[in-house]
């Protein structure tokens, strides 16, 4: 593999790394990243599950979980992550009005799903500490609670970013894009938990 | 090699920086992957330094059967950061973060990492993380050994062990934020005419390495994290008396912590295929097998883990599932074994340093390989389960398989770094030494575990104290074997003999550049007109033999 040099080949090696395909990585890099953070998640899912086959009763009799609120926060989520791939397509049209003005709206309806989780907590009578499936409760349901957050804090990053003239546009929008991904993963994320700790009690 | 006047701006040059790095750049938050490779690999050889004298604490303790030495809980704190420095803090660090920061973007022509910030950004969060692990001492240690199963880990030197919790999820998600890097580098930032069956075989190795860091990485960090709450916030995931689950525990950190033993073996195995056949001057046998046996490592040994838990009421479906995937598992790492043998085969060899221990680490490895597979088979696992015979095992695995791989690598790839060459009769020295340190060390505490005498405990039976006084002796000279070594590093690096940018004549693109390389590698890109391992084809060499 010797470096045979003349100086023809040379201009095209060097042509493929122009720093503008460069930024293209970041997606790809976010992706890999959050294959891997499913990863923890899908561990407490497991311990989660194996918890439930082994204990009497689940979710033991003081420490039952209530639907309608955690029913309407689902909707909520599930919703904003329709309402932020249109501020995805806005941009890539070169509407960073229509991108502010979606994004906005995510983070509201984000917004409204932590405080819904955070009136949940604060009604429901029992806490981290009251028993094993508690303690599970709380930890799955406060970690994702903590992906809601930074996810807020990345649209936001966004939305600071887009104040500047000319920042995003139908060529440059990484930035918007992986905080999109992100808020899906956080999304889908959601889903399983929604079903594994609040529907299957149904069961 | 050549190069056309080209200014850095045709280029693509991504950053300002001076035309060659100082002292003090290596103290700061650089982005050049080169300069994080020297940063890892030169912290984690002072970590394995402070992990060898806590050895000798043991080893020393361990001279006579009573414990009159150090206080017994010192033995475990002792024991427990010894593992966990060494893993994490030494092999993983210096093969992954070190060698392969170094190596791979100058092996693929690429000007640095995908993300060279986030590479930075991952080499110095471990820093805290050392801290830490260090600061845990003067709260008494970690005690309950570098696995921290619950119970012990929930009721013993709880400040300790909370901090020692911290630094490992610290060090684990360098280790992803790296294996992100690795894996995007490797699959976009191929300089083009380099195509995937012409990739160094140690890029390979860090691919598999990076999937296994990528997937199993964020398990134990969820098990940690579920420890970390149970100690501190009440919860009681790991406490049977509330309905937790211990053994649960132990599914999840086998998860990382097995597919962790690939971890710090596979980009060993990648440094090997690339000596070897440098040294050797044939190419390599079997460059597919040996690229496609690191995926089949990387991808059975993610159905492994339940291999060490034989012994914790394990249902016998279990047991016979992971006996069966552990000797499978065996395969791929023989397919190498043997590729590299058959690469040795009449080749015109070069016993240089690095050869030395490439072949040390083939003998070693096999010998921990034959006694890995008697410790896959569950029959034979329960009968020495926590004994020393476990002990031996992984110390010739990691030892003489990791650490003799490292040490290859050191003395392969240092006039690359340094632009020097290393002395080689020092090298021989150090070869010598710690040859026989390592077996004098390992090899009876085979015979000391199968005749009972358990592992992690300050005290024995008396009727075994000879064999541990040979192994006291083997470790001390393993210590002593260190000092050839830094005293070579050391003295080479200011006054060894200037390196040329390919003293060794090899073939891959590392070599194509200065030693050491520039800041962004090359003026020009090399490009790729043969395969990685091409040797024995250049007349003048072959007319010589």
């Amino acid at each position: 593999m010797q470096g045979a040099i003349d100086s023809t080949p040379d201009t095209i090696a060097v042509e493929e790394f122009q720093p503008s395909e460069h930024h293209d990585f970041r997606v790809l890099g976010l992706i890999t990243f959050l294959c891997s953070e499913f990863l923890m998640f899908a561990g407490f899912f497991v311990l989660f599950l194996v918890f439930r086959a082994e204990a009497a009763a689940w979710p033991p009799e003081e420490t039952e979980v209530e639907l309608l609120l955690p029913a309407i926060n689902t909707v909520i989520l599930v919703a904003s992550s329709f309402v932020i791939h249109l501020g995805d397509t806005a941009v890539k049209q070169g509407d960073v009005k229509g991108l502010r003005k979606w994004y906005i709206l995510t983070v509201a309806m984000g917004a409204t799903f932590l405080v819904g989780q955070v009136y949940e907590y604060l009604t429901l009578g029992y806490g981290l500490t009251t028993n094993l499936f508690s303690n599970c409760f709380y930890l799955l349901t406060g970690f994702h609670g903590l992906h809601v957050f930074i996810g807020l804090l990345l649209m936001l990053g966004v939305l600071w970013r887009s104040r500047r003239e000319g920042h995003y546009g139908t060529e440059h929008h990484t930035g918007v894009e992986m905080a999109e991904i992100y808020w899906h993963f956080v999304d889908v994320v959601w889903i399983i938990l929604f079903s594994l700790i609040y529907l299957l009690t149904l069961i | 090699m050549a190069q056309a006047n080209i200014t850095s701006d045709m280029v693509g040059q991504s950053f300002p920086h001076p035309d060659e790095w100082k002292w003090y750049h290596y103290f700061t938050f650089n982005i050049d992957h080169k300069v994080i490779g020297i940063q890892y690999l030169v912290t984690a050889f002072f970590f394995y330094l402070v992990g060898g004298v806590m050895a000798l604490v043991m080893r020393s303790e361990l001279a006579t059967p009573s414990a009159d030495l150090v206080d017994p809980n010192f033995y475990n704190a002792m024991l427990t950061n010894h593992g966990t420095i060494m893993i994490f803090f030494w092999i993983v660090p210096a093969a992954i973060g070190g060698f392969g920061n170094y190596l791979v973007p100058l092996m693929i022509g690429a000007r640095d990492m995908a993300f060279p910030k986030l590479n930075a950004l991952a080499f110095w969060i471990t820093v805290p993380a050392g801290l830490m692990i260090i600061g845990s001492l003067f709260f008494g240690g970690a005690q309950a050994g570098w696995t921290s199963y619950p119970p012990l880990s929930r009721i013993t030197a709880n400040t300790a062990q909370s901090m020692w919790i911290l630094a490992i999820i610290l060090v684990g998600t360098s280790s992803i934020m790296g294996a992100v890097n690795f894996l995007v580098t490797i699959w976009k930032m191929r300089v083009p005419s380099l195509k995937w069956d012409q990739l160094p075989l140690f890029c390979w190795a860090m691919v598999a390495t990076s999937i296994l860091a990528l997937f199993s990485t964020p398990v134990l960090a969820a098990g940690l994290t579920l420890l970390l709450f149970d100690i501190n916030f009440g919860t009681s995931f790991f406490d049977p008396d509330k309905g937790g689950d211990v053994v649960m525990y132990q599914h999840l950190f086998w998860f990382y912590s097995h597919p962790a033993v690939y971890l710090m073996i596979l980009p060993i195995f990648g440094i090997m295929s690339e000596v070897i056949p440098v040294h050797a001057r044939k190419p390599i046998f079997g460059y597919k097998a040996i690229a496609y046996s690191s995926l089949a490592i990387c991808l059975v040994g993610l159905f492994v883990w339940v291999h060490h838990m034989f012994t914790s009421g394990t249902p016998p479906w279990m047991r016979m599932f992971f006996t069966v995937s552990t000797l499978i598992v065996s395969v791929p790492t023989g397919v190498k074994i043997f590729s590299w043998v058959a690469t040795l085969w009449g080749g015109k060899i070069r016993l240089n340093s690095a050869m030395l221990f490439a072949i040390g680490l083939l003998a070693m490895f096999v010998l921990g390989g034959l006694s890995g597979v008697t410790l896959g088979t569950a029959p034979v696992d329960i009968h020495v389960h926590d004994t020393y015979y476990v002990v031996a095992h992984f110390h010739y695995v990691l030892f003489g398989g990791s650490v003799f791989g490292l040490y290859a690598g050191l003395y392969h790839w240092f006039p690359k770094m340094t632009g020097r060459m290393m002395n080689e009769p020092l090298g021989k020295l150090h070869f010598v030494m710690t040859f026989i340190g390592t077996n004098l060390t390992f090899l009876p505490m085979h015979e000391l575990g199968l005749k009972g005498m358990p592992r992690r405990v300050a005290m024995y039976d008396p009727q075994f104290q000879y064999i541990n006084i040979i192994c006291t002796i083997g470790a001390f000279l393993l210590g002593l074997s260190v000092l050839p070594f830094i005293i070579n590093a050391v003295w080479s690096w200011r006054n060894g003999p200037k390196a040329s940018g390919n003293p060794w004549n090899a073939k891959t693109l590392e070599w194509t550049t200065a030693s050491p390389p520039i800041i962004e590698n090359w003026n020009v890109l090399p490009v790729v007109t043969e395969g990685p391992y091409e040797y024995g084809h250049d007349p003048a060499e072959v007319s010589s033999s």
